[in-house]
């Protein structure tokens, strides 16, 4: 079995919720409050809230998305907003720009919806991380199977998500050390095809595992 | 001949592991290993009675056992103190505020009695609400970390004594509140930390089926058939006439029951015309259990939201709504209003329904029960959501992070 010359060393992340006082009560606030709030908010609205509600797999995209749906009723908008992925996304200015647009185009259409009042308002948040390592490592492909299973939720939602813009690349910290340490490219790109919208924690963590066993079964 | 009567086991940290799985509790003590030695304070008014008090007998244990040198002080004051205090609270609900001028003056005074009184020396203090948030004069210089814990609903604060609070609580280093809904425009850095439950309190833990049948029995609640219920005081504001009649609509077309179960009426001028209107209302029907239950009901109220087929929330103003949280715990589909704090936790179509009116209410009721195998799907997304943002130990995760932050740790 081949060791790796970097180990993969697990971290786990918590997150502090801040109220940034930013709300809206109808679309014409959303657009407004889309181009006005951190990066640390969209952030907080897109990526953590797949961490935040990593047992739903139906039908849950977004902050954004699920408000509109649920206190604006308007499911045209939600669908648009909800199909946004971020694993598109390298950037929060590019999906900040995608969101805003989708928004203003959809208000602009419809300028009555836009100002009509929600049933109850959007308020902006963003969140300071706090990462602490768990004292775990990996340094070969066996190690790496069990540690993600005592891995907490957070923490795999940090490696297996929130990574994506720290390593400005469309993989996961997952993906990115099987490739760059272990050389074990199509598992990589096995582990990275993993949908985490469609999937829980729980059952994106079993698919690694069945992906990773059958590789140390070759 | 004595007799010597065992001590009930405390529970510790372990305890959670069958209820959030080893990996949760191994991250707690995770993102305490760089906490080990460092002092916290948290300060409040009360030990005994009422949710700061419920959460702080089980948030300072858990941190206690994690290795954060905590400790928690009560203030103390003459019943003048507390009638004060009172008005304060109620005030910054939205009502009126009646006491004389001189009560701001007897309020510091107390203040400034704690503040000898107590030592207020740790790296880190949290003040639980209005009671005791001149304690900040006690800050010797920038070195320790003071936080407002704000359990209270400030969106429309009576603006004499919010105009008081607010210099005083603009002097820590950030507030706390329950929703964004809850907070003010302040110049400090505000927190969101939720109110939770503890899943192994008389309230919410585990009960034997043959336990529930019991408690049903005894109030002559029929198992076999659906069971909607509604678990709060009466009070206006739960709505619970608004209950009755979404019953009633319901009633149309399924062979159901409805519960209504809280206290409140008792000692409670209000309360019980309130349940005066709800029995009219009711108009006899036998399958309508109005239940006004005494204060240490907490197994019963367990039971009957288990042993219940949907649980709703109708209030027209809530809090944070933590019988939803319950609910939600015990996988319970759940149909509530859309105010307060609820809609944080019933995320709609994903972990309950929300309502906006009695049809609605009645509607969302009649589609569950017409299809059981979304209501249990919503049942378990809403136990999995409050595993996940309401339960104590998720409280500690989050003082956790906000020391670290604070401390500059990590």
């Amino acid at each position: 079995m081949k060791t790796a010359e970097q180990p993969f060393q697990f971290v786990t992340a918590s997150y502090l919720t801040r109220i940034s006082n930013g709300k809206a009560t109808n679309l014409a606030g959303l657009g407004e409050g889309l181009d006005q709030c951190s990066d640390a908010s969209i952030f907080f609205h897109t990526f953590q809230t797949l961490g935040r509600h990593h047992f739903l797999t139906e039908g849950f995209s977004n902050d954004f998305a699920q408000w509109v749906l649920a206190a604006c009723n308007r499911p045209e908008l939600a669908e648009r907003l909800a199909s946004l992925d971020i694993r598109d996304y390298l950037s929060l200015a590019e999906l900040r720009a995608d969101l805003s647009r989708i928004v203003k185009e959809y208000n602009g259409a419809r300028p009555l919806q836009a100002s009509q009042q929600a049933f109850e308002p959007f308020y902006f948040c963003d969140a300071i991380e706090v990462a602490v390592p768990l004292g775990l490592e990996a340094w070969n492909l066996e190690e790496f199977r069990d540690s993600v299973e005592q891995l907490s939720h957070a923490s795999f939602h940090y490696h297996f998500v929130a990574s994506r813009l720290r390593l400005h690349l469309r993989t996961n910290d997952f993906s990115h050390w099987l490739v760059n340490s272990l050389g074990l490219e199509t598992l990589a790109q096995q582990v990275n095809r993993i949908d985490i919208y469609t999937n829980t924690v729980e059952s994106a963590r079993a698919k690694i595992k069945t992906l990773v066993e059958k590789e140390l079964a070759r | 001949m004595s007799t010597t009567i065992p001590l009930p086991r405390l529970i510790q940290l372990d305890d959670y592991i069958p209820v959030l799985g080893k990996p949760e509790v191994a991250e707690l003590r995770a993102l305490t290993s760089r906490l080990q030695g460092r002092t916290v304070q948290m300060v409040n008014s009360t030990a005994v009675g009422g949710g700061v008090a419920e959460i702080l007998n089980r948030l300072v244990p858990i941190l206690q056992e994690l290795g954060v040198a905590i400790r928690w002080d009560v203030i103390t004051g003459g019943n003048d103190f507390f009638e004060i205090t009172k008005a304060f609270h109620n005030a910054l609900h939205g009502g009126p505020y009646d006491m004389p001028p001189e009560s701001f003056d007897i309020f510091l005074a107390y203040n400034e009695q704690n503040q000898a009184r107590l030592q207020m020396e740790a790296e880190l203090t949290v003040i639980h609400d209005p009671q005791p948030v001149g304690l900040i004069k006690a800050r010797r210089d920038r070195s320790g970390h003071w936080i407002w814990r704000c359990h209270i609903d400030l969106s429309q604060p009576n603006p004499t004594v919010w105009q008081f609070l607010e210099p005083w609580v603009n002097r820590y280093d950030g507030a706390i509140f329950s929703s964004p809904e809850f907070s003010r425009q302040l110049s400090i850095p505000q927190y969101l930390f939720y109110p939770c439950i503890d899943p192994l309190s008389e309230k919410n833990r585990d009960l034997e089926p043959e336990f529930v049948r019991e408690v049903l029995d005894r109030f002559q609640i029929d198992p076999g058939r659906p069971i909607l219920t509604q678990i709060s005081r009466f009070d206006r504001l739960k709505d619970p006439v608004g209950v009755v009649r979404a019953y009633q609509l319901v009633k149309r077309y399924f062979d159901c029951q409805l519960v209504l179960a809280g206290g409140g009426a008792s000692d409670d001028p209000e309360g019980e015309a309130v349940l005066a209107e709800v029995r009219e209302v009711a108009q006899n029907d036998p399958d309508i259990h109005i239940l006004n239950l005494p204060p240490w009901s907490a197994t019963e109220i367990n039971a009957l939201q288990r042993g219940s087929t949907i649980v709703i929330q109708k209030s027209l103003r809530e809090g944070f709504g933590l019988t939803v949280t319950e609910a939600l715990w015990k996988r319970k589909p759940v149909v509530a209003s859309a105010v307060g704090g609820i809609p944080t936790q019933v995320i709609h179509k994903h972990t309950g329904l929300l309502a906006h009116s009695v049809e609605g209410t009645a509607y969302q009721i009649r589609f569950l029960l017409s299809n059981p195998a979304i209501a249990a799907r919503l049942a378990d997304q809403g136990h999995e959501h409050v595993r996940e943002h309401f339960l104590i130990t998720s409280n500690a995760k989050r003082y956790l992070t906000l020391f670290l932050h604070l401390a500059g740790i990590a």
